[in-house]
């Protein structure tokens, strides 16, 4: 038992620390706000420190329930990772934006959406499956529509809600098949009856299953709320948006694939290589028309999962590992896209979403606008950024695998996507300025998490590659 | 006597006509949170159902959870509204559009 509870130390850390956070909310009000976020940092960071300790020791907890590996640790330091930068991006967004001020409630739901997605990574049985997801997603409704005076966030809210809900519905009715079928919610022996043979129920339950997942990944044909949501949350609730629970949800993916439903490799394959095409064809051609930069990064971030889920077809350990090397980088490539356009502000101070505001900032904010290109190329996956290597990972891992026909049309798909990256590109450094470009921040965390991502997705980030892929080898192979 | 597929097709029809009553409501959000409520209910007697026939706990457990989450995701799900309709002083599902494209 108390081996098990040192397995799940940083879900305590984060669970413990936004209850406690919570009591301190209520009672301090509107002024402890900026002390409660920085506390809620210092909580992730703890989790992530509790994650060398036996939270990453490969073992299994509470019989079965939980698992702490070196996949669940690598995707965890992602995770936290990322909702630290989406706390700290927060204080100065609200500060500036007319409207709703910052509430001491916004970490505190960060954190336990954190711990819900940490759950997702670590799930060894369905219950906890569904418990984590949950408490991920119910955070997550609240976020998005966090500035309540803002129309349009309380409408992302309620797109998100409903039909997060019905995703949610979907998977749970997958789930219950599976249970019923297999006589059991724990992974081990939902794979052994998957592999002793594919009843219809079985199969059902794997497509429903599926179906909720790819809803959370937002992933073509269950894509439709992503422009949406993205556009009308506050920014830095995008931020969070676009990269932690994309995580969390394809490490949950890849777990309940590979763990609890190897054996019936050939049938989620044809319905992962689907996702997969589809998400990075309609993330490419719909992405052409927007004026929006905040959608672009939406239909961007669609485009992205396709190209994520190319390596889970692979369904070999190379897949995995290639999964989580493109989930790192396009986490670092995706929150600093959302830096930059943080920064994008009119003379008061309002925020602006337009791409045409972008033109001609490379002689108004050289440096902006330098970052914002190194982010664009390395999405669109031009070499020597590290987007290119990432993708080759993918694109490698589906080859090695024989699957060379969904290797050569993401390939060419991935061209059209080129396109508008550089559009943004071309109207940075060839469109006349329309006015004095956006005002300095002069804010030292923002303008140094830009640099280091700018860094890290640089020629300079091929130094890591070395000990990334060492990472997510380790990682990888603790599925296997 | 009524056996394990008579509760999976009432179950069936019950998440189909949740499934149903989300896509092809055009009137009231409240509608939708019942619809949502539809589709749990239907997991929670397919659950139910299976652990009877299987005799296996782990179902029931399961069905307990998925009441309580179901409780908070209502919650949410209200709140959210409230503000929605103190925003827009509407809640039609076709006034839900200030976003396109």
């Amino acid at each position: 038992m108390t081996d098990s509870l040192m397995m799940v130390l940083p879900e305590e850390i984060l669970s413990i620390g936004s209850i406690v956070l919570m009591l301190i909310a209520a009672w301090g009000g509107q002024a402890s706000t900026r002390m409660i976020s920085w506390v809620a940092v210092a909580v992730l960071a703890g989790a992530t420190i509790a994650l060398l300790g036996p939270a990453s020791s490969g073992g299994v907890a509470f019989d079965g329930l939980f698992r702490a590996d070196a996949f669940a640790a690598f995707s965890k330091v992602l995770i936290y990772g990322a909702t630290a930068v989406a706390i700290l991006l927060a204080p100065r967004f609200f500060k500036q934006t007319s409207g709703d001020d910052l509430r001491p409630e916004y970490p505190v739901l960060l954190l336990l959406s954190a711990c819900g997605m940490g759950m997702m990574v670590s799930a060894g049985d369905l219950l906890v499956l569904y418990v984590g997801l949950e408490l991920q997603s119910l955070a997550a409704y609240v976020l998005a529509s966090f500035m309540r005076r803002d129309t349009r966030s309380a409408e992302a809210g309620l797109k998100y809600f409903v039909l997060g809900a019905l995703a949610s519905g979907i998977l749970l009715y997958g789930i219950s098949l599976v249970y019923g079928f297999s006589g059991s919610t724990v992974f081990p022996q939902i794979a052994t009856a998957y592999g002793a043979g594919h009843s219809l129920g079985l199969v059902f339950g794997l497509v429903f299953v599926f179906a909720g997942l790819a809803f959370k990944i937002s992933a073509v044909p269950f894509h439709m709320w992503t422009p949406d949501v993205y556009e009308g949350a506050p920014t830095p609730v995008t931020a969070f948006f676009a990269s932690a629970p994309k995580v969390a949800a394809m490490g949950l993916a890849v777990r309940v694939a590979v763990e609890a439903m190897g054996p019936a490799v050939d049938q989620w394959r044809q319905i992962v290589i689907f996702a997969s095409l589809a998400s990075i064809i309609f993330g490419a051609v719909a992405a052409i028309g927007q004026t929006n930069v905040k959608r672009l990064l939406a239909y961007s971030s669609i485009n992205n999962v396709g190209f994520v889920l190319v390596g889970l077809a692979a369904g070999t350990q190379a897949g995995v590992a290639a999964v989580l090397f493109y989930l790192t980088v396009y986490v670092v490539m995706t929150l600093g896209s959302f830096l930059v356009v943080l920064q994008m502000r009119d003379a008061e101070g309002q925020p602006v979403e337009t791409i045409a505001s972008l033109s001609g900032m490379s002689r108004t904010r050289p440096g902006l606008a330098l970052a914002m290109a190194i982010f664009m190329f390395s999405l669109a996956g031009i070499p020597p950024l590290l987007g290119f290597n990432a993708k080759l990972a993918v694109f490698d891992a589906a080859t090695a695998a024989g699957l060379y026909p969904l290797a050569v049309v993401g390939f060419v798909a991935s061209v059209i996507g080129a396109y508008y990256y550089l559009r943004v590109v071309k109207v940075m450094y060839f469109d006349e300025p329309v006015d004095a470009g956006f005002p300095k921040s002069g804010d030292i965390v923002e303008g140094g998490l830009i640099t280091a991502a700018a860094v890290f997705v640089s020629p300079i980030g091929w130094l890591l590659l070395a000990p990334l892929g060492l990472a997510t080898m380790a990682a990888a192979r603790s599925l296997f | 006597m009524i056996g394990l597929t008579h509760y999976l097709v009432v179950a069936a029809i019950l998440f189909a006509l949740g499934v149903l009553g989300l896509i092809a409501n055009r009137k009231n959000l409240i509608v939708m949170l019942m619809a949502i409520e539809l589709i749990l209910l239907a997991v929670n007697l397919n659950l139910v159902a299976f652990s009877a026939f299987l005799h296996d706990l782990v179902g029931q457990v399961f069905a307990m959870f998925v009441l309580t989450v179901a409780a908070g995701e209502a919650a949410i799900g209200l709140a959210i509204l409230v503000i929605y309709f103190r925003g827009r002083g509407t809640i039609a599902v076709d006034d839900v559009n200030r976003m396109k494209g």
